[in-house]
């Protein structure tokens, strides 16, 4: 039996490739695209209000509401303002640390970095925004180290929100720059140095072209997931993000709860094809 | 080595392909949605499955009262907390649970969804001396038969911190009236759910009688915008939206919020804790001169139930006058079983939260499915869905 199925795959390399892949190609395409395809047509139904039900006719009210009610606009652009931020604050902060952390550090000290980088990764999500929730409530902690000097915290709102989305996805940022950054040979540096380049010119021509890619593929996990996130905006502030309304619609109006889910996958996909062409996967 | 490079269009256009083909698939399956069977009830209580899944509000699946009927039925209760009646809809609608303590504007949804089935109430000994003026409610029989067992009424709650909050309000106005409002502004809290149109709608029967509101869920398209008008003018003033009853106590506790709606569960857990908190009277049903939003509950046993022999000894249970009384008294709310009263440990509390006075429950408007047919013939009030979309926009 094992010999005729090895004769049977013997000298044909296409076969092999797809018994190999038709597992992970299948889940791919069942349970990723397959979904993506049922998300879309349900936001094609409607709903009835009370029993709940389905109402399977196909309609583009859902995309219509979405497009004329403009509180809808006003989610969509918070939530793709407060990512876009979260991304740039996390590339400004995270490429210190991954540079000190990729050329400067002793080989003991990278190692004590990798896992102090890591370590919040290993504690719940919810621990760390809600401690985030008491640090920023009224009287909290970061009241406190403000009041000697005048002023008070930002409370609860959009800025909590980028604060907590900053620190909550850092790690995500750190690391990939960090392995960008180990990937440049030093003697780049050392030779733009001895050609007479400042640090500052050698930060900008060499070394920021060389690591950027690694930003950008940074970029996509902080942006994405600031995109998607649901329960920090909710612990911190107000405001809906379309998570939130996503969440909210899920069991009175689900094709509703679809059509808006589709967003952040349209701002995704543009946002992974200018990501491409910067770069970013060139690498992988 | 470095592989060929695919084409970028190319890909991009299976991918388009791919998508849209799936979804001609799905499309064209269309699959026939079974009418769920309900209206099966139970004809004979038999012997406890051993266990049974519920589905609460906070603070009505307690210890106290859950151990005694273990031990009794042998019924191990494990018990899901709802923040919302969504929360419980949602929840049911996944068929895992057996029975819920759905309020008013969770019944008639649960009832046209078919995810209820009718109570046999012969097979509920204590049903019989069930208040009757709690019997044969819209919200809790369809079809003219009952769908569950009410379970206990009472009002939302006006609740202040007592340090900060002074004198004492007594009407809505301070978390609605946008003038009054503006001193507590960023301190208020105010339920996250569509049900707080109908508070707003509360506010203007008593102080836009123009406006001609009967019935807050009965909104026509003037009275709707008036009511979330009113509440888009609040946005600015509230602190924070709370869904969840534990996250409201925290923001009392730690005075980042100090008036605003709530429930008698928060507001004794935080006086039992010694916050400075205060509400209306019990004795006044805790009403503000408007009246109020408020629940009868009713206990709904799930039409998928894995152990409908063990909720409906739960549901007996529950209107059994001892633990009708614990859960009435721990809550703070009014018992729906007559003889609860008798065994109260306070022994005024049903006269106290006038249990036995059905004249004094009209001020109390109990939370209610909006519908578009509001009995007027015409289709024009606001139905639950606008109800959703209004509350996301006040929310903005």
């Amino acid at each position: 039996m094992s010999r005729r199925l090895a004769n049977l795959f013997h000298g044909r390399p296409r076969l092999q490739a797809g018994a190999l892949l038709a597992g992970p190609v299948g889940w791919l395409v069942v349970g990723y695209l397959g979904s993506l395809a049922l998300l879309l047509v349900a936001s094609l139904w409607s709903v009835n209000a009370v029993s709940g039900e389905l109402v399977k006719n196909l309609s583009f009210e859902n995309f219509e509401t979405l497009f004329d009610e403009p509180v809808y606009r006003t989610i969509v652009v918070r939530t793709v303002v407060i990512a876009a931020l979260v991304t740039l604050t996390d590339a400004i902060v995270a490429f210190p640390i991954a540079f000190y952390m990729a050329k400067v550090a002793s080989s003991r000290g990278k190692a004590i970095l990798v896992v102090a980088v890591l370590i919040p990764l290993w504690s719940s999500y919810l621990v760390k925004v809600l401690s985030w929730r008491n640090m920023l409530g009224g009287g909290g902690l970061i009241d406190w180290v403000l009041e000697p000097l005048g002023l008070s915290g930002p409370g609860y709102g959009n800025t909590a929100v980028w604060l907590v989305m900053s620190y909550l996805w850092l790690p995500y940022m750190i690391l990939p720059i960090f392995a960008g950054l180990e990937r440049i040979p030093n003697s780049l540096i050392s030779a733009s140095e001895d050609l007479g380049a400042s640090p500052f010119t050698t930060f900008r021509r060499v070394i920021l072209p060389l690591t950027f890619p690694a930003v950008v593929a940074g970029s996509i996990f902080t942006f994405a997931l600031t995109l998607g996130d649901y329960i920090t905006p909710k612990l911190v502030s107000n405001n809906q993000f379309i998570g939130n309304v996503v969440f909210n619609n899920i069991s009175n109006n689900l094709p509703f709860a679809a059509a808006l889910a589709l967003v952040p996958i349209v701002v995704m996909i543009g946002y992974l094809l200018v990501a491409r062409k910067l770069g970013a996967f060139e690498h992988i | 080595m470095r592989t060929q490079q695919a084409n970028p269009a190319r890909t991009a256009w299976l991918i388009v392909g791919g998508l849209l083909a799936a979804m001609l698939l799905f499309a064209g399956c269309g699959s026939s949605s079974s009418d769920s069977s309900s209206g099966n009830e139970l004809k004979k209580v038999g012997k406890g499955e051993g266990s049974l899944d519920l589905i609460s509000w906070a603070g009505y699946v307690e210890p106290e009262w859950t151990k005694p009927f273990e031990q009794k039925t042998g019924c191990k209760v494990s018990d899901k907390i709802a923040g919302t009646s969504d929360e419980m809809v949602s929840l049911m609608r996944t068929g895992e649970y057996d029975g819920v303590s759905a309020s008013g504007n969770a019944t008639a949804r649960l009832f046209e969804g078919g995810d209820v089935d009718p109570v046999n109430v012969s097979l509920v000994p204590n049903y019989k001396t069930v208040f009757s003026d709690l019997k044969g409610q819209p919200y809790n029989t369809f079809d003219g038969k009952p769908y569950g067992i009410p379970h206990g009424r009472g009002a939302n709650l006006l609740m202040w911190n007592s340090d900060s909050v002074k004198p004492a309000p007594k009407s809505w106005n301070v978390t609605m009236d946008p003038k009054v409002a503006a001193k507590y502004k960023g301190k208020i809290s105010q339920y996250d759910d569509p049900m707080s149109i109908a508070e707003a709608a509360v506010y203007l029967k008593a102080h836009s009688p123009d406006l001609g509101i009967e019935d807050p869920y009965e909104l026509n398209e003037e009275q709707f915008e008036a009511a979330v008008q009113l509440l888009k003018e609040q946005r600015s003033l509230v602190g924070e939206y709370w869904s969840e009853a534990e996250k409201q106590i925290s923001s009392y506790a730690s005075g980042d919020i100090q008036v605003g709606t709530t429930w008698q569960y928060q507001y004794f857990l935080l006086k039992g804790e010694g916050k400075p908190v205060a509400a209306s009277p019990a004795s006044q049903g805790f009403l503000p001169e408007e009246g109020a939003t408020g629940w009868s509950d009713t206990w709904m046993i799930s039409s998928e139930a894995a152990h409908p022999n063990c909720m409906y000894m739960w549901m007996n249970w529950i209107i059994e006058p001892k633990a009708n009384a614990e859960v009435a008294e721990y809550f703070g709310e009014a018992p729906a079983q007559e003889k609860a009263c008798e065994v109260t440990k306070n022994p005024n509390f049903c006269s106290e939260y006038h249990a036995e006075e059905p004249a004094f429950w009209k001020r109390v408007y109990y939370w209610k499915t909006p519908l578009a047919d509001c009995g007027n013939g015409s289709e024009d009030c606001k139905d639950y869905n606008d109800w959703v979309q209004a509350w996301t926009s006040i929310k903005g």
